[in-house]
């Protein structure tokens, strides 16, 4: 029992102790490898690297009830896409010419229910039709896409707002907007994830779903709903980060999907379900953003980014493994 | 019994279902625009799907092991941008073994990493295909690579050449696809491959390697790759570092269609290459009619979806999934 507890407290910290490791070695090796004179524990750097890592982090809660739920969504970056597609166009409708500055609640709100509904859309089809969310998601991955593209063509929409840009920069006890929003979302979804029935049924699904089917819970409507806040999250990332923006590429977002499961697997969720922790993908999400910072800190440049985390990922699932089978032989003997 | 043989003739119509598909499409394509059917545009097709369809037959294997293999994109831009590179430093005779022998290490890497080590297939290829792609951003230094000198080389021959009347990288295509096609079907070693895809305890008990198996499928995914990156250099001659990005899902959507589980022990090359065949098809048949080309994107994720969900109900014998 007592080892049990020791590894789950050295795997629980493990992200956090790896932070640190990040900040102590970019701190250092920027004194003598940095072209510039900043340091790199500056405050205004940190305040900005919080900032930075909103739009993944945002997306990476809801990835990880999503993965405690024992799926998976891998068109989280063309639901990004489109709902900003949705935010900047609806701005300029002639419907809502009279609004005024009004135009920006409803415009959020459009956009995040074009959200809601693209991960309904999801969740329906996997507990209606049974097909591994996988593939459900990897085909929307491709349908959602291509409704971006074609709203627009290959054309940026765009809609500046200057409103909405100096809320979005706009600092509030130092802390900018984009962060605000990423801590509100860590703690409600911590709270749903922890103290909540919902939050209890999704870990139970996702640890043996014949058992929580046994237990009289209704998998179907828990996964569409883990679904639709995906929707909701992603939606949310793309109003905080194109409120500021106020441009969107029809090909942005991709490759998100892959930051946000790195993000989540760092952070120490279970492919398989049944496992994982809110706090801790906070810690994989800072953990990518202070990599990606302290790089470029110390002049590296973004091939080695990708490079070095690539190969962090899988070295983190092959220690966990490992930390795993130690700890079921520990509790064989 | 008479649900029994309701649910074969299901099985029967869902597995035959993608083929009827396929034929309406064809049909519909050809009353629309008669050019459909034309010798010049059937080969056009074919071509243009020639480098997918390359990488499908490897990734055929690694999904019948029962594993993912998500780095075949960007394993396809480092194999392009290294033989382009290679090509005007030691001549293209030594240039195409030397990248085949890059691209074949990192699919013996994967391949440990997920048959010996038993790392999660999903993750690790996730990880390498970042990986992969800092690989070729270094290598490259970030800039395109263009072959210099591109009349005076016999380079353009895979990509653009022709024999009898057929396109190089038709004859390829097919050509792997027979080669892996028997080596699937017809050896001992295709057969460890169903067996571990399809329950690899016990394949373990019955004395089947599966660590070996799982290393020789991503071996062979990476020889496909190299392939797919000769043909792609060649018809170019010239690239970006990104060339292959986001072809791991088409890929994969090419194997799902031909209908392979993504559990594992399930899927043939030949289903493979119809699943190639319908992307291609359909895409072009779509260009055809006259509608924009992202309509293909919308399409291609409702067939998707039809063709798994019809194949999982017919196997369940009912249309709508179990789940409460």
């Amino acid at each position: 029992m007592e080892a049990g507890k020791l590894s789950k407290f050295l795997k629980n910290g493990a992200i956090w102790g790896f932070i640190l490791f990040e900040l102590i070695f970019f701190s250092v090796a920027g004194e003598f490898m940095s072209l510039s004179d900043k340091a790199f524990m500056d405050v205004d750097n940190m305040l900005l690297l919080l900032k930075q890592s909103a739009p993944i982090g945002i997306i990476a809660v809801g990835m990880t009830i999503i993965m405690i739920n024992g799926n998976i969504d891998l068109s989280v970056g063309a639901i990004f896409a489109l709902s900003a597609v949705i935010l900047l166009d609806s701005m300029t409708w002639p419907v809502f010419a009279d609004l005024g500055d009004w135009v920006i609640p409803v415009s959020w709100t459009l956009a995040l229910l074009t959200g809601v509904v693209l991960g309904a859309i999801n969740g329906l089809i996997v507990w209606k039709t049974g097909v591994d969310a996988f593939i459900v998601t990897l085909g929307s991955m491709l349908g959602f896409r291509g409704l971006v593209f074609m709203y627009n063509g290959e054309n940026p929409t765009s809609s500046l707002n200057w409103t909405l840009v100096d809320f979005a920069e706009a600092q509030f006890l130092g802390f900018h907007t984009a962060t605000w929003f990423l801590a509100v979302v860590t703690v409600v979804i911590w709270y749903v994830m922890t103290r909540t029935v919902h939050g209890r049924n999704a870990y139970a699904i996702g640890d043996n779903r014949e058992a929580a089917v046994n237990a009289g819970i209704k998998v179907g409507p828990h996964m569409l709903i883990n679904f639709m806040i995906i929707g909701f999250l992603a939606a949310l990332s793309a109003v905080v980060f194109y409120s500021e923006s106020g441009s969107v590429n029809p090909n942005d977002g991709q490759l998100y999907e892959l930051w946000v499961i790195t993000a989540v697997v760092l952070g120490g969720t279970k492919l398989t379900g049944g496992a994982g922790s809110i706090i801790s993908t906070l810690g994989g999400v800072l953990a990518i953003q202070l990599l990606r910072k302290g790089l470029g800190h110390i002049g590296a440049d973004t091939s080695t980014v990708n490079l070095v985390i690539g190969l962090i990922l899988i070295a983190v699932l092959f220690l966990d493994r490992q930390l795993n089978t130690r700890g079921k032989e520990e509790l064989k003997i | 019994m008479a649900s029994m043989s309701k649910a074969d003739i299901g099985r029967i119509l869902a597995r035959q279902g993608i083929l009827i598909a396929f034929a309406v499409f064809i049909i519909g394509f050809t009353l629309v625009n008669e050019r459909f059917l034309s010798p010049d545009n059937v080969m056009g097709v074919v071509r243009s799907s020639a480098i997918l369809g390359v990488m499908a037959l490897g990734v055929t294997f690694v999904v019948i092991s029962g594993n993912l293999d998500l780095s075949v994109g960007s394993m396809m831009s480092f194999s392009t941008i290294v033989v382009l590179d290679l090509h005007d430093k030691i001549g293209p005779a030594l240039a195409i073994p030397a990248m085949f022998a890059m691209t074949l290490c990192l699919g013996a890497f994967i391949g440990f990493l997920v048959g010996y080590l038993k790392l999660n297939s999903l993750i690790v290829t996730l990880g390498m295909l970042s990986a992969i792609h800092g690989l070729t951003l270094t290598y490259s230094g970030g800039q395109n690579m263009d072959i210099v000198d591109k009349e005076g080389t016999w380079f353009s021959v895979f990509g653009q050449g022709s024999a009898l009347g057929i396109p190089v990288p038709i004859l390829i295509f097919v050509a792997l696809a027979a080669l892996l096609g028997i080596i699937l079907a017809k050896t001992p070693f295709g057969r460890k491959v169903y067996a571990v895809g399809g329950n690899g305890t016990a394949a373990t008990f019955s004395g089947i390697k599966r660590g070996r198996i799982v290393f020789l499928c991503y071996v062979m995914s990476a020889f496909c790759v190299a392939v797919a990156g000769l043909i792609q250099a060649s018809r170019s001659m010239g690239s970006q570092n990104t060339v292959g990005q986001g072809l791991e899902l088409d890929v994969l959507a090419a194997v799902i269609l031909g209908g392979a589980s993504l559990l594992g022990g399930s899927g043939t090359i030949f289903k493979t290459v119809i699943g190639v065949l319908i992307l291609g098809f359909i895409q072009n048949g779509l260009l055809l009619v006259g509608l924009q080309f992202y309509v293909q994107f919308v399409v291609t994720w409702v067939i998707i979806i039809l063709a798994v969900w019809l194949d999982i109900a017919a196997k369940r014998g009912k249309l709508w999934s179990n789940i409460a």
